[in-house]
């Protein structure tokens, strides 16, 4: 065991990646906590719509859309990369549909072969792709991300301010629009996600705004996708909502869990992978699962006094 | 606000309706109108499709033939006059919402895109919660109420719309006895206040006590009235079939009167 597991060196893991290689580490964390800010921020819709595993499909899809617009345009700039993003994500959301609309084939095996197809049929084009000169994604990097990678990336400057890393600005974008978005739409996102029939009869078209919310989600999943990859994005959005759903049974409070969730996971996630010398990501992700469970573990007992309403009914 | 309905469309018309799931038909054909300030009930055997002419109604599934008019227009051009109290088992009671909450959001179809419910419209939440005797209960999570209670939250969101015509789910179904006589002194209450509401109802032994109209469903429209004229022996036997078991004792109650 000795062996394996790397000793906790105080100096090493706590103190010097923060003295010697403070850049990096900052943009890690602060990356990851964007990252996961902003997929649990979206995730929370997802969840309440009963849509988690749309979130998984989307997520997977996505890579179809990025290597076609690639062969396309021949450039990954922010404009290309969300065009192609909402495109696919509206695509899989309408084959899924379709698929399940004219077929007995149930939601959940739709999304899985819409969504595996896409995949399927991205990782051959890529390779087509590759053929033809060098492409800057590749598979390892699609499915885990490479958050590492982050503050390497030439950092943006907007009137003569330097922000930071291209991926951290972005994301950091994606995320203040999101915010804007819920603060705007809150009465709508939540009549349409509590009960739609309520909402068809105020007039308000759920069509639109579920198609509204895959295209978020799209530009989402594609602002996190270099730095954690595919599978992980999936965890993003669903652990911080879940860590929430533990403590609140109220919306707004459950959104500024989502964000303390997102604090301490990529914190304490980073230090972690400093620790074991792992990917920060997957460390990231392993420790919010454990924050959940603990979250869970702690409520429980609460939960379990309080009689079942709807029993004597 | 005063409306002369004399001179008004009636708040419900419904011509030919047919509706098919699966391009299996569930209602043909169904001719309705509805007065202004009427308190109707629709009844009818399990599948006779009493939920799915609401729905119809309120464009919640399309139709395969027909039309609907509600006053005299569409639902769109009406949505603000028109509320819904869905079946309760429709919507999720873990969803991270108070009791607030769900009344306020009867208040949404008069505030504008972007903009949430003020202090006005708290007021008005919390008259109507008050009516339903819930609002003690204002803050709770909805997941900690009982069946009689969510209904009555439904009531007092359905309340808060400020509309002039109703279309109630099932609001009875599995309800306490003080909720039941709560839900029915207030449908007497907003009739007085001259609205329209429709309501599916499963209880045979109460449809004429509660409604001064019936519609008797079962696929085909049956019959529809004042419930002094639709509710026979012989219709009733038309809408519910050969199931004798469950009429009998409604049609002996029917007979043995005056």
């Amino acid at each position: 065991m000795t062996g394996f597991v790397p000793a906790f060196e105080w100096q090493r893991v706590m103190v010097q990646p923060w003295t010697e290689d403070f850049m990096v580490s900052f943009w890690i964390v602060v990356m990851g906590f964007f990252v996961a800010a902003t997929c649990g921020l979206v995730g929370t819709y997802l969840l309440l719509r009963r849509m988690a595993l749309v979130g998984d499909a989307i997520s997977h899809s996505i890579l179809f859309g990025l290597v076609v617009a690639f062969m396309i345009f021949r450039s990954g700039g922010t404009t290309v990369m969300f065009v192609a993003a909402v495109a696919t994500g509206l695509l899989t959301v309408g084959i899924i549909e379709f698929i399940h609309r004219q077929s007995r084939v149930k939601t959940d095996a739709a999304i899985c072969i819409a969504f595996t197809t896409l995949f399927a049929a991205g990782v051959v084009l890529l390779s087509l792709a590759e053929m033809k000169g060098p492409v800057h994604l590749d598979a390892e990097c699609v499915l885990y991300g490479e958050i590492a990678f982050v503050p390497l990336d030439p950092a943006v400057e907007i009137f003569g301010l330097t922000l930071g890393p291209a991926p951290v600005v972005r994301i950091a974008g994606v995320l203040v629009g999101l915010l804007v978005l819920v603060a705007v739409f809150y009465k709508e996102l939540l009549v349409t996600s509590f009960d739609p029939a309520l909402a068809r009869s105020l007039g308000l078209r759920t069509g639109i705004w579920h198609y509204g919310l895959m295209a978020v989600l799209s530009i989402v999943i594609v602002s996190v996708f270099e730095a954690v990859g595919a599978i992980l994005a999936v965890a993003m959005l669903v652990v911080p909502p879940m860590f929430a759903a533990q403590l609140s049974d109220r919306l707004p409070v459950r959104f500024v869990l989502v964000f303390l969730h997102a604090a301490l996971s990529s914190l304490l996630g980073y230090q972690v992978s400093v620790w074991l010398n792992c990917s920060p990501a997957g460390a990231m992700v392993v420790v919010g699962a454990l924050l959940f469970l603990l979250a869970w573990a702690v409520m429980r007992p609460r939960r379990a006094v309080l009689p079942d309403p709807t029993v004597h009914a | 606000m005063m409306k002369d309905f004399s001179t008004t469309a009636p708040p419900l018309e419904v011509h030919d309706l047919t509706v098919a799931y699966d391009r299996r038909p569930v209602l043909y054909g169904v001719d309705l109108t509805v007065p202004a300030g009427s308190l109707t009930g629709i009844i009818g055997p399990n599948g006779a499709g009493k939920s799915t002419l609401l729905k119809a109604v309120l464009g919640l599934l399309p139709l395969s033939a027909g039309w609907v008019k509600i006053f005299g227009g569409t639902l769109a051009q009406n949505a603000r006059r028109t509320g819904y109290v869905p079946q309760r088992e429709s919507v999720d009671w873990d969803f991270p919402v108070n009791v607030m909450d769900v009344v306020l959001m009867g208040r949404y179809g008069h505030l504008p895109p972007g903009r949430r419910p003020g202090r006005a419209d708290r007021e008005i939440a919390r008259a109507c919660l008050d009516q339903v005797q819930m609002l003690p209960l204002a803050k709770r999570q909805i997941g900690n109420l009982s069946g009689g209670q969510r209904q009555r939250v439904f009531l007092a969101r359905a309340l808060a719309q400020e509309s002039d015509l109703y279309f109630m789910d099932e609001p009875f179904a599995g309800v306490d006895a003080a909720t039941e006589a709560a839900i029915i002194n207030l449908l007497r209450e907003m009739k007085a206040r001259g609205k329209t509401v429709v309501v599916v109802h499963h209880d045979l032994s109460t449809a004429r006590d509660y409604f001064d109209r019936l519609v008797l469903l079962n696929m085909r429209l049956v019959a529809a009235g004042p419930t002094a004229e639709v509710f026979t022996p012989e219709l009733l036997q038309k809408t519910y079939g050969g199931r004798l078991t469950i009429l009998s004792d409604v049609v002996q109650s029917l007979g043995e009167e005056p």
